[in-house]
């Protein structure tokens, strides 16, 4: 069987893959951008640090709390718009006729956005994380395994954002492009990222209890707080990850073929 | 294959109750080359994007290659391929990575000897580490049209192929895309407002107005039916709606 005929292709992936590095690679204010916001985020979150610490015992407990906090939401940022702001180069750019006049399948292209978000992530956030041991004498690999697990179930989060947002401004337009930007802080009060959920008023809480995101940071408090590693807390961010993931490409795909309906392939734009 | 390599019947694409292609039917030949002509808003692009499934028809059944296009067309897709200048390539990218990515997609072994080829016959190997944005639109012509050839198609579909094309450049591709039909005996579809490239290229032309097609033959049997001397002035009676009766009886 002719390698164009799998109905699913690494090969496909790859080249996508491989296009997007080409335009990162074409553009340094791309790559600079990606470390820019999560480094400066960083910087400002250590001297709240800082001077914190000198007035907050709960910040004394634990100081690297809302550097850890501001990382771990950035990579929840970082991977939403690795996806949504990939996805719409194709629509600036006019290319998704040629793409889909192409073998390759709408469920190639989201594993390839997958996959460049994840790459972007690693060096937006990896980079600030880098610079934060030096900067503040805080290194948030400390937390060890946990930090994995953390990172992955903020990462498929921002995925599921991400694709929806992508969704939408395929469905409306580029008119539509600013959902990148504030979709994901509409989650970011009830995430709990700098305190715990409990502050919440109880109605914010019941949004909170459907978020990945919320679980996390909880389950980063307690390891940084109470070193311990709630697997009950992971387990509930990981069940609700599927169940967002699996709806965000959902979504993404029945958007993909109304666009087909509508003939948005080849007449994109605002 | 035997057959038809298109079998178009009863296409219809309506978006509300405006139907841009309106039950139009038609066969294209293996190894021909098959005008598609009409005014703007006639449908042509309309066609071209259902035959290639970016658009899914309203109502009608496409056949491509022996294939249903609206249930498998992922077995057909690595057998055509298609330019249009309604469609971009990014342009940050250089020629070279926008070819080499397609290449890939449509799973090429020799890539970079295919692409080396396809610049040279086509006259791109001067900008192949360009940036496709900062390319004149007749070399983004050229650039669109190798990407079209990268695999060899079996049905190659073109929407206006010399678009921005100086008339040396514009020829030059018309005979380049002849002699490539003739190696091949791959099957041609254009869309073109160009009379005389569709002259030179078609052994068959299909003239559509308001999403139907109105009339049909050789260039030689509509400007015999027409009774005029070019397909510009065959092009024009039936953008305007003459009537033959009315061209006869006037003439």
């Amino acid at each position: 069987m002719s390698a164009a005929l799998y109905p699913f292709s690494p090969a496909r992936i790859y080249a996508m893959v491989l296009r997007y590095i080409y335009l990162l690679r074409r553009s340094w204010p791309r790559v600079l951008e990606l470390a820019y916001w999560p480094t400066m985020q960083m910087i400002l979150w250590g001297f709240i640090t800082q001077f914190m610490l000198s007035t907050s015992s709960w910040l004394a407990q634990a100081s690297g709390v809302l550097l850890a906090g501001v990382l771990l939401w950035d990579v929840m940022f970082r991977s939403q718009l690795g996806v949504s702001t990939v996805f719409f180069e194709e629509m600036y750019s006019r290319n998704l006729g040629h793409l889909f006049a192409s073998p390759l399948r709408p469920y190639e292209l989201v594993c390839a956005l997958l996959t460049i978000s994840l790459i972007r992530t690693l060096i937006g956030v990896g980079g600030a994380a880098l610079l934060a041991i030096p900067l503040y004498h805080y290194s948030i690999f400390s937390m060890g395994l946990p930090l994995l697990a953390f990172f992955v179930n903020l990462l498929v989060m921002g995925w599921s954002i991400g694709l929806l947002v992508s969704g939408l401004v395929l469905r409306y337009g580029l008119g539509a492009e600013n959902l990148a930007w504030v979709a994901i802080f509409a989650v970011a009060p009830v995430s709990g990222i700098y305190y715990p959920v409990s502050v919440l008023p109880d109605w914010l809480r019941l949004i909170a209890d459907l978020l990945p995101a919320s679980y996390v940071f909880e389950g980063m408090r307690a390891v940084l707080f109470e070193h311990t590693f709630h697997t009950d807390l992971f387990m509930r961010a990981v069940g609700l990850n599927v169940l967002y993931l699996g709806f965000g490409i959902a979504v993404f795909l029945g958007v993909f073929r109304a666009a087909r309906r509508r003939g948005l392939l080849i007449n994109v734009g605002e | 294959m035997t057959g038809p390599v298109i079998h178009v019947e009863g296409l219809t694409k309506c978006y509300g109750t405006l139907c841009a292609v309106d039950k139009v039917s038609f066969d294209v030949p293996q190894g021909s080359t098959c005008g598609l002509l009409g005014g703007n808003g006639a449908g042509k692009t309309t066609t071209l994007s259902m035959l290639l499934g970016l658009l899914l028809p309203t109502s009608g059944s496409i056949r491509v290659l022996g294939e249903d296009m609206l249930k498998h067309r992922y077995r057909v897709l690595a057998r055509m391929n298609f330019s249009s200048p309604y469609v971009d390539l990014p342009h940050r990218l250089t020629v070279q990575e926008n070819l080499s990515v397609y290449a890939r997609l449509y799973g090429l072994k020799e890539r970079k000897q295919r692409i080396r080829q396809l610049a040279e016959e086509l006259d791109i190997a001067a900008f192949l580490k360009r940036a496709y944005g900062n390319l004149s639109a007749g070399q983004k012509t050229r650039v669109g049209l190798a990407k079209a050839l990268l695999n060899e198609p079996d049905l190659l579909l073109l929407d206006e192929p010399t678009a921005s094309l100086d008339p040396d450049t514009a020829d030059r591709m018309r005979g380049y895309l002849n002699a490539y039909k003739l190696r091949t005996g791959a099957t041609i579809l254009l869309a073109s407002h160009n009379m005389l490239e569709v002259e030179r290229l078609c052994s068959d032309v299909i003239m559509m107005r308001a999403g139907k097609i109105v009339d049909r033959g050789t260039p030689a049997e509509l400007l015999a039916r027409y009774g005029q001397e070019n397909l510009e002035e065959v092009f024009l009676d039936i953008a305007r709606d003459r009537r033959r009766e009315d061209i006869g009886s006037a003439a």
